[in-house]
């Protein structure tokens, strides 16, 4: 339930998607962390769902207290990310403890003080046993009585008392700056070993979700800004670990065949197997030949296609055309198609999707057609983000993978995507028009392959109703390629 | 007109605990002697009472009845606003409240 971390201080496991790979491990247990954001960073969520977790992983009880909204809002919001609330709150796997603001003031009428808020608190986690413990949101007090001092002590001691008690706990607090004072009313001085930062900032016109661990009491955490999402299909909170693509490169040097002997001689063989690849050419030029060559390239294996371009019954269409075995694969459950309009989702929530369709289908390949489609939705900084991500489950899937880009210069003044991309593929194949004889045709060049002595000729290729058909150089015939800056 | 129902709750027994419910008897014994019915709370020993409450600040004194329910909080000290929070009227006379111009018949 809980492992050592690396200084000896234990950390409780969330099973927030990401959470342990960034915090090491999880959070110190049996201690409070401090969970600051701006309004609308996902606090509440972030911490709501360390409770769920909890409950659904571990069966630990959880207590929820609420400073800001009323339980029944709380429910209601919960209700709608799947969580069962009515029935943990019944089994006493759950409990609320009600701060929200009443909304009649009461008179007041001599001296007070906020004694039953530790009954309160004590009280629910003993009934439930809880072992972990939300507050929603501390700095809460400080807007309902004029009396700071009054509310230091209070909170001074709930935080005494939450230490004493030992559960695990998230303690929120609101931010008034994405990139200034840790919380709002130095609430921080009650909460001050461990503290994570969640931001919701405007990129351009694009709104960007991340998380970062400021610090964690005596044990290692990873550093900076990771990007998260929060969506109903992952279940509330998914976090973006980019540093996990330095975990495995490992690449085999297997091949993946296309199913044409011309294609795959290009390439040495074929594709390297667990490599990612990238076509690129303008539109029109065969980027949905080749993928398709690639999907039904090796009948024993199993091939899922993103098409963020075309739909499922044109991509079959396309496929008849060419005497490829769409069909017949989908009926064998050999190929999945999912076919989505980019605008549909932000970038995250299409990471989340995809990554939840390649881990149930378990495919060997995986093409993506095109990740031009794709930019659009994002900021630049979020779709090299969403790139890095992707391609590294991939990578750990041990997946073959085939990009596409829609590109109209090869060199320089492309689009963004395309020195991203290019950096992160093992093998380029470029599509390119070209003229000759005063007709224009279409030439295709394996541009990189790491670790291969592949054909660097620019070939013309023509399409057939058996598909793709490979021929001679250009350059043996005095062609020129359009699109190819000099130099 | 029936009994004035209050419920007081305090944390421990605190002089604070104590010296509100010492104002509190003082103004019911002065104003309502035998109309009232007054129990004392201790969250400390009944939390779950002060949760389907949501009492936070203590002390915290409820008249439940007559309605409409009404909160003070305090220690009570200060006598005008205690009964200008429950509603009480400090005549003892029991005439009715005619302030709002006698828009209105009972």
């Amino acid at each position: 339930m809980t492992e050592s971390g690396p200084l000896g201080i234990e950390k409780c496991p969330t099973a927030i998607d990401g959470f342990e790979f960034i915090a090491d491990g999880g959070l110190p247990a049996g201690r409070a962390t401090l969970v600051a954001g701006s309004s609308g960073s996902g606090k509440t969520i972030f911490s709501a769902q360390f409770l769920v977790e909890g409950i659904r992983q571990w069966g630990q009880p959880g207590v929820f207290v609420t400073f800001e909204e009323p339980p029944a809002a709380i429910r209601d919001n919960f209700e709608s990310l799947g969580w069962p609330m009515a029935d943990w709150e019944a089994d006493r796997r759950w409990a609320f403890v009600d701060l929200s603001p009443e909304e009649d003031q009461p008179e007041v009428a001599g001296a007070f003080d906020l004694g039953a808020l530790l009954p309160r608190i004590e009280h629910a986690v003993h009934r439930i046993g809880a072992r972990r413990l939300v507050i929603d949101s501390l700095g809460t007090l400080y807007t309902q009585f004029n009396d700071r001092h009054m509310v230091r002590r209070a909170l001074g001691r709930l935080m005494a008392a939450v230490r004493r008690m030992g559960v695990t706990t998230l303690v929120t607090a609101e931010r008034t700056e994405e990139y200034g004072a840790v919380a709002r009313f130095e609430v921080e001085e009650f909460v001050a070993d461990s503290v994570v930062l969640l931001r919701n900032v405007l990129e351009g016109d694009k709104r960007r979700r991340t998380i970062e661990i400021l610090k964690m009491r005596g044990t290692s955490h990873q550093k900076g800004e990771f990007p998260f999402t929060i969506s109903n299909a992952a279940g509330g909170v998914s976090i973006i670990p980019l540093s996990a693509i330095e975990l495995n490169q490992a690449a085999s040097e297997e091949r993946a065949s296309f199913g044409v002997p011309d294609l795959d001689a290009m390439c040495a063989g074929g594709l390297l197997r667990q490599s990612v690849a990238l076509v690129a050419g303008p539109t029109g030029t065969g980027k949905s030949l080749i993928t398709s060559h690639f999907l039904t390239g090796d009948p024993a294996e199993r091939s899922l296609l993103f098409a963020f371009e075309e739909g499922s019954s044109q991509l079959h269409r396309n496929a008849a055309g060419w005497d490829l075995p769409f069909a017949r694969m989908e009926a064998e459950g050999a190929l999945r198609i999912q076919s989505v309009y980019p605008e549909t989702a932000s970038l995250e929530d299409h990471l989340v999707h995809m990554k939840k369709a390649i881990d149930h289908f378990r495919p060997q390949r995986v093409a993506i057609d095109s990740l031009s489609a794709l930019e659009r939705v994002g900021s630049d900084r979020g779709f090299r983000e969403f790139l890095i991500a992707l391609v590294a489950h991939l990578r750990a899937q041990g997946i073959t993978t085939l990009l596409t880009t829609n590109t109209s210069n090869l060199q320089g003044g492309g689009i963004a995507s395309e020195a991203q991309v290019s950096s992160m593929t093992d093998t380029i194949i470029l599509l390119r028009y070209a003229e000759q004889a005063a007709q224009i045709k279409r030439g295709l060049v394996v541009l990189k392959m790491r670790g291969s002595d592949q054909d660097k000729a620019v070939r013309e290729f023509t399409v057939t109703d058996r598909g793709i058909r490979v021929g001679e150089p250009f350059s043996a015939s005095g062609g020129s390629l359009l699109g190819f800056a000099e130099g | 007109m029936g009994k004035y129902a209050l419920k007081l709750y305090v944390t421990g027994h605190t002089p604070r605990s104590q010296q509100a419910i010492d104002n509190l008897r003082g103004i019911l014994e002065a104003e309502f002697a035998d109309r009232y019915e007054l129990e004392i709370i201790d969250v400390l020993d009944k939390p779950q009472l002060a949760e389907d409450e949501k009492i936070l600040a203590t002390p915290t004194l409820i008249k439940e009845l007559p309605p409409p329910l009404r909160r003070v909080i305090g220690d009570l000290s200060d006598r005008d606003q205690v009964l200008l929070g429950l509603d009480l009227r400090t005549v003892g006379e029991g005439q009715p409240d005619t302030s709002d111009g006698g828009s209105h018949h009972d």
